[in-house]
C-alpha cells in the first residue's frame, strides 16, 4: 500500500515539502470523490477543516505539535463542541454538544485536523454498521459487503484512503472487527488507557476509544496523543504512559506468542484460519517463540457479554427521555412523552438490547442472568492472567469470517453476535488488543488479532509492527478507494 | 424457560418503551434465541466465584470540593426541546393519560 501514513505526512510537513492545507485538501477531495458511494461519513465540514489547517500552517506554536496538520475522522459517538453528534441515532439527530470529548481536545492540542464524523451502528450496537439510523456504509473491498462494526465508517474511511487515521470505540470488538473486515490496523487500548469523557456511553465497564490507521506505528503515534489520565473520567488510569512508538522496531526475538489450544472454531472460515496460522508461522520465523495456552472459559464469552453489555446499556440509555436534549415526541403527559420519545427515537437493535438488559437486571432474573455473567467474567479474566504467565501476547483471528454481505445477518441477531466471539474476551478482561491485516480470502481482508497484558500496548504494537515487516501476501486495490 | 409476549411487554414498560404488535412479534422469538443461548451460563458451576463489575480493581475517586465554573445556563439549554424562563419545560406530570 502506498497511501501516505501518518508518519510520512509528519515527515513531509517537517521537511517543509507540504503544508497542512495540502493534506486536508487531499482528504476532502477524496471524500468528495468516493464517499457518495462509500457512505463512511455522516458529516463533513470542509470550511472548518480548511480554516484549522490554515491556522496550523500560520502559527509557530504548532510547529512541534505531534500530529501537526494530519487530517482525521471521528466516530459519531465522540462528542464535538458545536458539531452535530448523533451516535447514528434518531434520538440525537439534532444534538449539538456544548463540549468536546477529551480525545478531541487532545487531538486539537496535537494539531490534528478533524474533517468529519463517521457512520456507525446506532449507539455502537452492532457488528456491521447497518443499525445506523441514517445510512449503510459499504466495504471498500466489496460494495455489497459490510465494513464491520460498530465503527464501520471510521474503518472504511481509513481503508479507502479518505483519511490517514480515524477514531473508533470498542466495546466488544467494534474497532478490531471492522479493521479486520476492511484491511486496516485497529487498536483497542487497555480499559482506562484513554479517557472516555465525551464518549457517548454504551457499556461503561467495556467501552474504550482507539485508533484506525494503516500501520502499527501510526497507531502508536495516535495513542501517544490521546492517552493518559483525565480528571473528567474517574476510570481513566494513572498508570505511567510510555512513548508507544519507542522500541516498536525491536523485533520479536525472545517474545512468547501464545496460541489458544482448543480455540472455539465453530463458524471459523477455513481461509481465515489458514491466513492467521500462516501469519503466526511468520512471527515464529521472525524469532518469536510460539507457546500453547488455554482459555477454558472463552466459549462462554459471547453469552457473558450479551448479558453484561445490554444490562449496562439499559441503564446508560435511560438518560434519553426527551427532557433536556434529543428528540422529544408530542405527548399530553410526562410518562407518555418518555415512552413516545424513546420508542420513536431508538431503532430495533437498541430496543432489543435495552429489553434484554432490563430483563437481565429485573428482580427475579438478576441472579440467573446478570450475576452469573459477572461471575463468568471473573473466570474469563483469570484465564488471561493465567495465560500471560506463559506468554507475552496472544494471537488468534480477529473475526471468524471475512466481511459478510449487507443484510445477511440483520434479521438474525444471535448470528450477528456470534461474529464477536474472538474480540469480546479482551473487553471483558479489559486487555489491549489489535487487529493487523494478514491476508485476503476471495478479495476480502483477514485480520490477525494480538492481545496483550494490561497496559502493555507497547508489546502488542511491537509484535504487529514486526509482522507488518515480514508479511508478503498480495494486497489488492480496494474497489472503492483513492487511486494511488 | 420461554419468555412470553406478556413478559416482553412488561419489561418494555419498565424500560419506558412501547412496542407495536409487529415489533413484539419479531422480538419475542429473537429474545428467546438469545436467552436460550445465554442459558449455557446456568449449566456451569459458579458457586463461590466473586462477580466482576469492572476490569481492574478500582476504589472511589474523589476530588476536592471547590467551586468552579460550570456550563452557562444558555449553553445548557441550547439543546432543550422546550424551555421557559431559563428552565426546561415538560408536559404535565400529574395529569393526562400516562398515569404518573
Amino acid at each position: 500500500m502506498s497511501l501516505p501514513t501518518v508518519k510520512q505526512i509528519l515527515q513531509s510537513l517537517a521537511a517543509g515539502e507540504t503544508r497542512a492545507r495540502d493534506w486536508v485538501e487531499m482528504s476532502l477531495r477524496a471524500i468528495r470523490e468516493i464517499d457518495g458511494r462509500l457512505k463512511a461519513f455522516l458529516w463533513v465540514d470542509e470550511e472548518q477543516a480548511l480554516a484549522a489547517a490554515d491556522r496550523i500552517d500560520r502559527a509557530k506554536m504548532y510547529q512541534n505539535a505531534p500530529l501537526r496538520g494530519v487530517p482525521y475522522a471521528a466516530k459519531d459517538n465522540i462528542v464535538t463542541r458545536g458539531v452535530r453528534t448523533t451516535a447514528a441515532s434518531r434520538i440525537l439527530e439534532n444534538y449539538i454538544p456544548p463540549y468536546n470529548a477529551t480525545v478531541i481536545d487532545k487531538l486539537n492540542q496535537a494539531a490534528a485536523v478533524m474533517v468529519g464524523k463517521t457512520n456507525m451502528d446506532e449507539f455502537a450496537m452492532g457488528s456491521s454498521t447497518e443499525t445506523s439510523a441514517f445510512q449503510k456504509t459499504a466495504n471498500p473491498y466489496g460494495e455489497d459487503r459490510v465494513p464491520g462494526g460498530s465503527s464501520g465508517g471510521s474503518a472504511a474511511a481509513v481503508a479507502a484512503g479518505l483519511v490517514p487515521f480515524a477514531l473508533g470505540s470498542d466495546t466488544g470488538g467494534s474497532i478490531r472487527q471492522p479493521a479486520a473486515f476492511t484491511g486496516c490496523f485497529g487498536l483497542k487500548p487497555t480499559y482506562g488507557r484513554v479517557s472516555r469523557y465525551g464518549l457517548i456511553a454504551f457499556a461503561s465497564s467495556l467501552d474504550q476509544i482507539g485508533p484506525f490507521t494503516r500501520t502499527a506505528e501510526d497507531a502508536a503515534l495516535v495513542l501517544n496523543a490521546i492517552c493518559g489520565h483525565d480528571p473528567m473520567d474517574s476510570t481513566s488510569s494513572r498508570q505511567p504512559v510510555p512513548d508507544f512508538a519507542d522500541g516498536i522496531e525491536r523485533g520479536v526475538k525472545g517474545l512468547r506468542v501464545g496460541i489458544v489450544r482448543h480455540l472455539p472454531e465453530e463458524g471459523l472460515e477455513p481461509g481465515v484460519k489458514e491466513a492467521v496460522e500462516r501469519a503466526i508461522r511468520q512471527l515464529e520465523a521472525a524469532g518469536a517463540e510460539i507457546v500453547e495456552i488455554d482459555l477454558p472459559h472463552m466459549e462462554y464469552a459471547v453469552a457473558t457479554y450479551y448479558l453484561i453489555a445490554p444490562a449496562e446499556a439499559s441503564s446508560n440509555l435511560a438518560r434519553y427521555d426527551g427532557v433536556r436534549y434529543g428528540r422529544r415526541a408530542e405527548a399530553s403527559s410526562l410518562i407518555e412523552m418518555y415512552e413516545k420519545s424513546r420508542s420513536e427515537g431508538f431503532g430495533m437493535e437498541v430496543k432489543r438490547r435495552i429489553i434484554i438488559g432490563t430483563y437481565a437486571l429485573s428482580s427475579g432474573y438478576y441472579d440467573a442472568y446478570y450475576k452469573r455473567a459477572q461471575q463468568m467474567r471473573t473466570l474469563i479474566r483469570q484465564d488471561y492472567e493465567e495465560a500471560f504467565k506463559a506468554c507475552d501476547v496472544i494471537a488468534m483471528p480477529t473475526a471468524p469470517t471475512t466481511a459478510f454481505k449487507l443484510g445477511e445477518k440483520l434479521d438474525n441477531p444471535l448470528q450477528m453476535y456470534l461474529n464477536d466471539i474472538y474480540t469480546i474476551p479482551a473487553n471483558l478482561a479489559g486487555l489491549p488488543g489489535a487487529s493487523v491485516p494478514c491476508g485476503f480470502v476471495d478479495g476480502l481482508p483477514v485480520g490477525l488479532q494480538i492481545i496483550g497484558r494490561p497496559f502493555d500496548e507497547a508489546t502488542v504494537l511491537r509484535v504487529a509492527h514486526t509482522y507488518e515487516q515480514v508479511r508478503d501476501f498480495a494486497w489488492p486495490k480496494p474497489v472503492l478507494g483513492v487511486a494511488e | 424457560m420461554k419468555i412470553t409476549d406478556e413478559t416482553v411487554s412488561h419489561v418494555a414498560k419498565l424500560a419506558r418503551l412501547w412496542l407495536d404488535p409487529q415489533e413484539l412479534a419479531q422480538l419475542v422469538p429473537q429474545l428467546n434465541d438469545i436467552l436460550e443461548y445465554a442459558a449455557q451460563l446456568q449449566r456451569v458451576s459458579l458457586d463461590g466465584v466473586e462477580p466482576t463489575s469492572h476490569p481492574f480493581h478500582e476504589v472511589n475517586v474523589v476530588r476536592p470540593d471547590v467551586v468552579r465554573e460550570s456550563l452557562a445556563r444558555e449553553e445548557a439549554l441550547r439543546n432543550a426541546p422546550d424551555q421557559d424562563q431559563g428552565m426546561v419545560r415538560v408536559p404535565a406530570v400529574l395529569e393526562g393519560g400516562g398515569g404518573a
